[in-house]
Parts: structure tokens; C-alpha cells; sequence
């Protein structure tokens, strides 16, 4: 089985690639015309091309962040900004082209999910393919599609949140995102209602130099919850590749919104992604966000506390291998009194991986009586991984109790000796080691996420042994 | 005598470039029971930790061989799967890692890997015996455990994987008399033909229970004496004094 599992990470486990079945792409590069021309073949309505040439704008203006990571091999030009794949978007699985099929067929996807998940929502390339709701989803009045259909069918409502959590000049990627954005989810929860299983999409990049910049809403009106996975995957390829997503979460009055995200890209990947969510009076969002591969990782899912009683939960794993940087971490802004926020962090690095955390808490003057937690634990598994915290902290009332742990350890010889002593092999002593330390953040997870995550630091702890 | 399972003749070692072990000659046949007992510092549990294979203890002398095999050259997971076991003076805990995830793991690891229902009806009969709540299936391993949690945790860990040599290094420190009667009554269950022990220890209590077939002593890296049981009862009413001046003078 070890042989095997070793077979598999010689190359990058998912690097494979289909036959390319795109239909329509833009030029390489950015500019106004290529927007008009995404906006144009989507059919867009106006306000979306003005909106989209002004991000462009915004984009273009902003410098490079250099506070973070090190993004110096991105080159904007040589990237294709939208790619289509298919013609017209199938409601169907039988409608599903074969080559696209087979792609998800070893990612061992489908069977999974269509057994055990209420939506599917998968995306390929830049549009989504594959989409079905549930009947009784669709009779409790949730929406659930993809976020192009969700401006077709549903302008209003969209229009009415859309940009209004990340404004397109918030940072330069979000700038860029609301410029050339295709595809992401777009779901809406009436009052009341309480969808009891995970909505999930499945998002993929499959053409080289694709960047994909999909756009996920979410908005839970009163008293209402629901569950969103998002679970990513990249085939491998030699020049770099750019995503860079943006997630606009709106929690009403008592609503509870969990996002879930695993994302495993290959290593040429620059992951940049803004995501946010505001929560209103006594609504809880709570982001579970693992990361795993990737060249850089820069994401800090962030909650902005509107409404008194508001509550923010942030749980992340970052696991970064040899030559990558997870620079991940959170922000809690408390614009209310009473709100509380709990973040937890957990990192590994491995080889010359590099893990950062960086977290940002504000507190208002008028929020008074909040509650803050923050604790990060970073795990190095050699001599040269690295770890490093960045806590920022505005607190401007003093009625307010903060608590704040961090730590950096390494896998202990005495743990390793004990479970060989035990007769586990050393690596896999590392391996139950380095699963135990995420376990805060696996349990967290659905059972079959829980599992594949494990497998992939299995397979991710491998590689670089071998 | 019959064969012995574990033969140690002149061994050295040594701990961050000290010399601890100075000659350490010991044989334990298959099935018996062994006490080794000396002074605190003495190197019980330097020997214990060599014979387990410590990468941190340095072996600088002499040959070891358990069960016909050569032990020296080999890793500790190898040295477990030949079948030597050690209860840690001070166990190690591991976060996140589930008592039951870790026998699993350890059980397969050793070719011992049993259908799950097998296994958990083995072991919820093992937590029982000693006395162990169920709760403790699911709690990560000897983390926040007590002092005598963590020594019946891994009594238990004993009685799941059946090795066919035990050291206990002070499995008895720590422990109140319930669980003192308890974990010796464990270990007693346990040993037989199948299985010796060799237990560290600086109390004749347990090995009231146990009824040692020898009992050693261990001094400034030497096993200096050995005896039948009465050697720890000798040294319980005398001390090590009567013994180590003797044995200063035999080997002056
Ligand atoms: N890792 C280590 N680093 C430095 N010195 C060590 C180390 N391990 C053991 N020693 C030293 O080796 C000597 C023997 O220690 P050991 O723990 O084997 O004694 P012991 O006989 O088990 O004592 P006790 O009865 O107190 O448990 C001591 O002087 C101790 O300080
Ligand atoms: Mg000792």
C-alpha cells in the first residue's frame, strides 16, 4: 500500500489533464476589451460591464501587495482571464461530456457526492457544468446555482448584495476578481429555513495559464442556516497558474452560515482569495478553511460583527510542503457590543515550507463587552520549515476580554520514539503525529472530507520523504 | 533454565556523551519474571530505554539478543514487532491521536490487526479488567491523563498487543494500592509461557503480587547482585548499603 500510495505523489497526484474541450477564450492578458468581451458573451446587463470596467480600474491602479507573500512570478499578461467549456450548462449528469466525466471520475467525486449531498454544484474551467438542486431544496425556496445564473434569473435580489461585502476596490485581487469574474455559487436561504445538509460545489482549474476568479453570495436571510463545502483541486502543469476567488457571505438576524473549504491546488498555483462575511444581530458565521498545496497561499476569511450578539467562529489548517508559502490566517472586525469571535489556527511545515499566520482584531469604540479568542499552533517537521505570526490588534474599547495563545513546536523525539516503540514505523508515526495535530480541525468536517484530507497529508507527507 | 528470551552480556551505553551503562550482563528466560532494582541514577532506565532502542542512547559496547534475534542493529518499531514492549516511566502523550486510533495503528503495524468488532469487544473487555472508563477510548493518548491513568493506559496497551517480553519501568510509582492491585493483577493475567517480564521497581510491594523468579540490582551502571525474591525484601529492611558494600569489596 505504502508502495502505491508513493507511485501516486511521484508527480502530483490529480496532475492529470483532459483533452481540452473549451469552446470560447478570451485573449492571453487584461484589458477593457476582454472584460466587455466576458461580460458580453455571458449577456450581461449593463450595470455589470460598468461595474466590471471600474473594478478593471481599480485593478490597475492598485499596486502590488508586498506586505505578504512573495507574488513577484505573477505575470498578469500571460494568464487567459475566462475560458468556456461547454455551450450551454447541463442540469443533467448524462449531459455531462464524456472527457469532463472521466475527469471526475478520478477524482473519485461523483459517486460521493451524489449519494451524499443535497446540491451539486461543480465547476470546471470557468462555467459551471454539472448542477442539480434538490426538489425539496427548490420548494423551500432556497436558491442554489451557479452566480452567472443567479444574475440572470434572480437580478434583483443579486444586485442587492452583490459587491456590497467586498467592494471591488477593497484589494487589488478583489479588484481583479470583480473585473473578470465567471462562475462561484450564488445561494439564497429564506426565513426560517434551516437546510440540513452540506450544499456543495466542486471547483477545478483544467486549462494552462487559466486563472480562475469565481464569485461565490451567499446570503441567509432571518433566522435561517446553511452549510456550503467548497472542496478545490488543480491539475499540474508547468507555468503558473492564478486564482483568485472572492466569497461574500450575508448572515440576517439569527442566521447561521457555516463555509467549509479544502483546497488542495498544485504547487504552481497562486491562491489569492478574499473572502468576508457580515453578520448581523445574534447570527453566527463560521469559516472552516483548509489549505493544502498551492505555490502561495494569501487568505484571511474575515467576519465583520454588525449586530449585537454576533458571533464569529475562523478554524484553519495550512499545510505547506517543500517551495510553499500558506500565508493564511483571519480578521475580526466588532462593530457591535456583545459580539464574541473564536479563532483557531493550526499549521504545518514541512521541508522549506513555509507557514505564516496572520490575524487582524478590531474592536469599535461602541462595541463594548466582547469576547475574543485567538489561538494558533504551528508545527515544524525540520530543521529548515518555518513559521511565523503576525497578530494585529485595534482595540478601541476597554471593555473587552481578549485571549490570545500562540505556539511553535516540533515533532518531539519522544512522541516519535513512543509509537515506535509501539512498532509504527517512523513515517508513520510522523504521519498519526501530524493527523493529531489537525484533529481540532478534522473533526470539524464531514465525515468523507474529514477522510480525503487525511489521505492527501498522508500522500502530501510522502512525497517529500520519497 | 530454559532458553533465554532476553541475553544482555557487557553492555555500554551512554546519554548525551556520559557513560550510564558499564558492563550490564542480565538473562531473562522465556516466560519468567525479573525484578531490577537499584538507586535512583543507577541506569534502570537507561537500560531500559537501550534495550528499546532510543536513538538519544548510545550503544558503545557489548551484544544484546532477544528472541535468537541480534536486537542492537535494529529500530525500535522493528525491536516491538519482535515482540519486546516497554511500560514508560513517564509516557509521552501524542494530541489529537485517539487511544483507539493508536492501537489500531500499533496493532497493525504488527501484523495483529483483528476485525473491528473483535477488537473493540477485546478491548472493552482489557478497559474493564483494568479498570479503565470507556470514555477513555475516544480521549487522545495519555494527554492531560493523570500520573496512574497514564501507568494503567499502558497496562492496557500491554494487554492489547501481548509481546513476549515486558519491561515495566516503575509501572508501580504513583500508583494507590487499588490500582497498584490492580495493574499487578493486569500484568499477572498476562505473563506466562508466552510472556516474561522485567520489571523496574523500588518497592517490594508488587513484587508481592508478582512473585519475581529473580531479582536484580543494578548499581553505577552494573548489575552488582541477584538474587531469589528475599533480595528485595532484604533491601526494603536494609537498603542498598548492606548489598552495594559487599559487592563494592567483590569487585575491588
Ligand atoms: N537523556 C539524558 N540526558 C542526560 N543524562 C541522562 C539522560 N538520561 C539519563 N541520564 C543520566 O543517566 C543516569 C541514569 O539515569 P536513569 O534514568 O537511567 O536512572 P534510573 O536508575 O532509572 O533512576 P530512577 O530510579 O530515579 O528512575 C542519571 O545520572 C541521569 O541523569
Ligand atoms: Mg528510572
Amino acid at each position: 500500500m505504502a508502495i502505491q500510495a508513493k507511485e501516486l505523489t511521484k508527480d502530483y497526484q490529480f496532475g492529470f489533464s483532459d483533452v481540452d474541450v473549451s469552446v470560447f477564450r478570451t485573449a492571453k492578458g487584461l484589458s477593457p476589451e476582454v472584460v466587455a468581451s466576458i461580460s458580453q458573451h455571458k449577456n450581461e446587463p449593463e450595470w455589470m460591464l460598468k461595474f466590471r470596467l471600474k473594478a478593471l480600474d481599480h485593478f490597475r491602479k492598485r499596486p502590488m501587495p508586498t506586505w505578504g507573500a512573495d507574488l513577484s512570478g505573477l505575470d498578469f499578461e500571460n494568464i487567459y482571464y475566462y475560458v468556456k467549456p461547454v455551450e450551454e450548462m447541463s442540469r443533467s449528469w448524462d449531459d455531462v461530456p464524456d472527457s469532463i466525466k472521466n475527469t471526475f471520475d478520478r477524482l473519485g467525486i461523483p459517486q460521493a457526492e451524489r449519494q451524499f449531498l443535497a446540491g451539486v454544484s461543480a465547476q470546471y474551467d470557468s462555467e459551471v457544468v454539472y448542477h442539480s438542486i434538490r426538489e425539496d431544496l427548490e420548494k423551500q425556496g432556497v436558491l442554489f446555482s451557479d452566480c452567472d445564473t443567479g444574475l440572470r434569473e434572480h437580478e434583483e435580489l443579486f444586485r442587492k448584495y452583490f459587491g456590497t461585502v467586498i467592494p471591488p476596490n477593497d484589494n487589488k485581487f478583489a479588484a481583479l476578481n470583480s473585473a473578470v469574474w465567471s462562475g462561484g455559487s450564488f445561494v439564497y436561504v429564506p426565513k426560517g429555513v434551516k437546510v440540513d445538509i452540506p450544499l456543495q460545489a466542486y471547483f477545478r482549474i483544467n486549462s494552462d495559464n487559466m486563472g480562475q476568479f469565481e464569485r461565490t453570495l451567499i446570503i441567509a436571510d432571518e433566522g435561517s442556516s446553511v452549510h456550503y463545502i467548497e472542496g478545490c483541486t488543480a491539475p499540474n502543469y508547468s507555468s503558473d497558474s492564478l486564482h483568485s476567488a472572492v466569497v461574500e457571505l450575508v448572515a440576517h438576524k439569527g442566521a447561521k452560515i457555516r463555509y467549509t473549504t479544502i483546497q488542495n491546488w498544485s504547487d504552481n498555483v497562486y491562491n489569492l482569495v478574499t473572502k468576508r462575511a457580515i453578520a448581523n444581530e445574534n447570527a453566527t458565521v463560521e469559516w472552516i478553511d483548509g489549505n493544502l498545496g498551492s505555490k502561495v497561499t494569501m487568505k484571511y476569511p474575515s467576519v465583520y460583527l454588525m449586530g449585537e450578539g454576533a458571533h464569529a467562529e475562523v478554524m484553519s489548517a495550512a499545510f505547506a510542503g517543500n517551495g510553499q508559502h500558506q500565508d493564511a490566517g483571519s480578521k475580526a472586525i466588532h462593530v457591535a457590543p456583545n459580539t464574541t469571535s473564536n479563532i483557531v489556527s493550526r499549521s504545518i511545515s514541512k521541508g522549506s515550507g513555509r507557514t505564516s499566520y496572520r490575524g487582524h482584531i478590531k474592536v469599535l469604540p461602541k462595541a463594548h463587552n466582547v469576547k475574543v479568542s485567538v489561538r494558533c499552533d504551528a508545527l515544524l517537521l525540520d530543521e529548515e520549515s518555518r513559521s511565523d505570526t503576525y497578530p494585529y490588534m485595534d482595540i478601541d474599547n476597554p471593555d473587552v476580554t481578549i485571549g490570545h495563545e500562540a505556539s511553535v513546536s516540533k515533532v518531539g523525539e519522544d512522541q516519535i520514539f513512543y509509537l515506535t516503540s509501539r512498532g509504527i514505523p517512523e513515517q508513520d508515526a510522523t504521519a498519526l503525529i501530524v493527523n493529531g495535530f489537525f484533529e481540532p480541525f478534522v473533526k470539524e468536517l464531514p465525515m468523507e472530507y474529514a477522510v480525503e484530507l487525511n489521505r492527501l497529508l498522508a500522500l502530501s507527507m510522502e512525497g517529500a520523504i520519497g | 533454565m530454559s532458553k533465554a528470551v532476553l541475553s544482555i552480556s557487557g553492555l555500554h551505553a551512554s546519554v548525551e556523551g556520559k557513560e550510564i551503562l558499564k558492563g550490564v550482563d542480565l538473562q531473562v528466560a522465556q516466560g519468567e519474571i525479573h525484578a531490577l532494582m537499584g538507586p535512583n541514577g543507577s541506569g534502570k532506565s537507561t537500560l531500559a530505554y537501550t534495550l528499546m532502542g532510543h536513538p538519544k542512547y548510545m550503544v558503545t559496547g557489548g551484544s544484546v539478543s532477544f528472541d535468537g534475534h541480534d536486537l542492537l542493529p535494529l529500530t525500535a518499531d522493528a525491536r516491538a514487532r519482535l515482540g519486546l514492549f516497554l511500560c514508560f516511566q513517564y509516557p509521552t502523550a501524542i494530541p489529537g491521536v485517539s487511544t483507539v486510533n493508536f492501537l489500531r495503528a500499533a496493532l497493525r503495524a504488527q501484523e495483529k490487526e483483528m476485525p473491528a468488532r473483535e477488537f473493540l469487544n477485546r478491548l472493552s473487555t482489557e478497559m474493564k479488567e483494568l479498570k479503565i472508563d470507556e470514555s477513555f477510548r475516544s480521549r487522545y493518548i495519555n494527554d492531560g491523563f493523570s500520573g496512574g491513568e497514564k501507568k494503567r493506559m499502558e497496562i492496557l496497551q500491554l494487554a492489547m498487543l501481548r509481546p513476549k517480553l515486558a519491561i515495566l519501568d516503575e509501572t508501580d510509582s504513583g500508583l494507590d494500592v487499588d490500582a497498584l492491585r490492580t495493574v499487578a493483577d493486569g500484568v499477572m493475567r498476562l505473563c506466562g509461557p508466552d510472556m516474561g517480564v522485567l520489571v523496574i521497581t523500588h518497592y517490594p510491594r508488587i513484587l508481592e503480587h508478582l512473585h519475581p523468579d529473580r531479582v536484580h540490582v543494578l548499581h553505577d551502571g552494573r548489575v552488582v547482585t541477584s538474587g531469589g525474591a528475599d533480595l528485595a525484601r532484604q533491601i526494603e529492611r536494609e537498603g542498598y548499603e548492606p548489598i552495594l558494600g559487599t559487592a563494592a569489596a567483590a569487585t575491588a
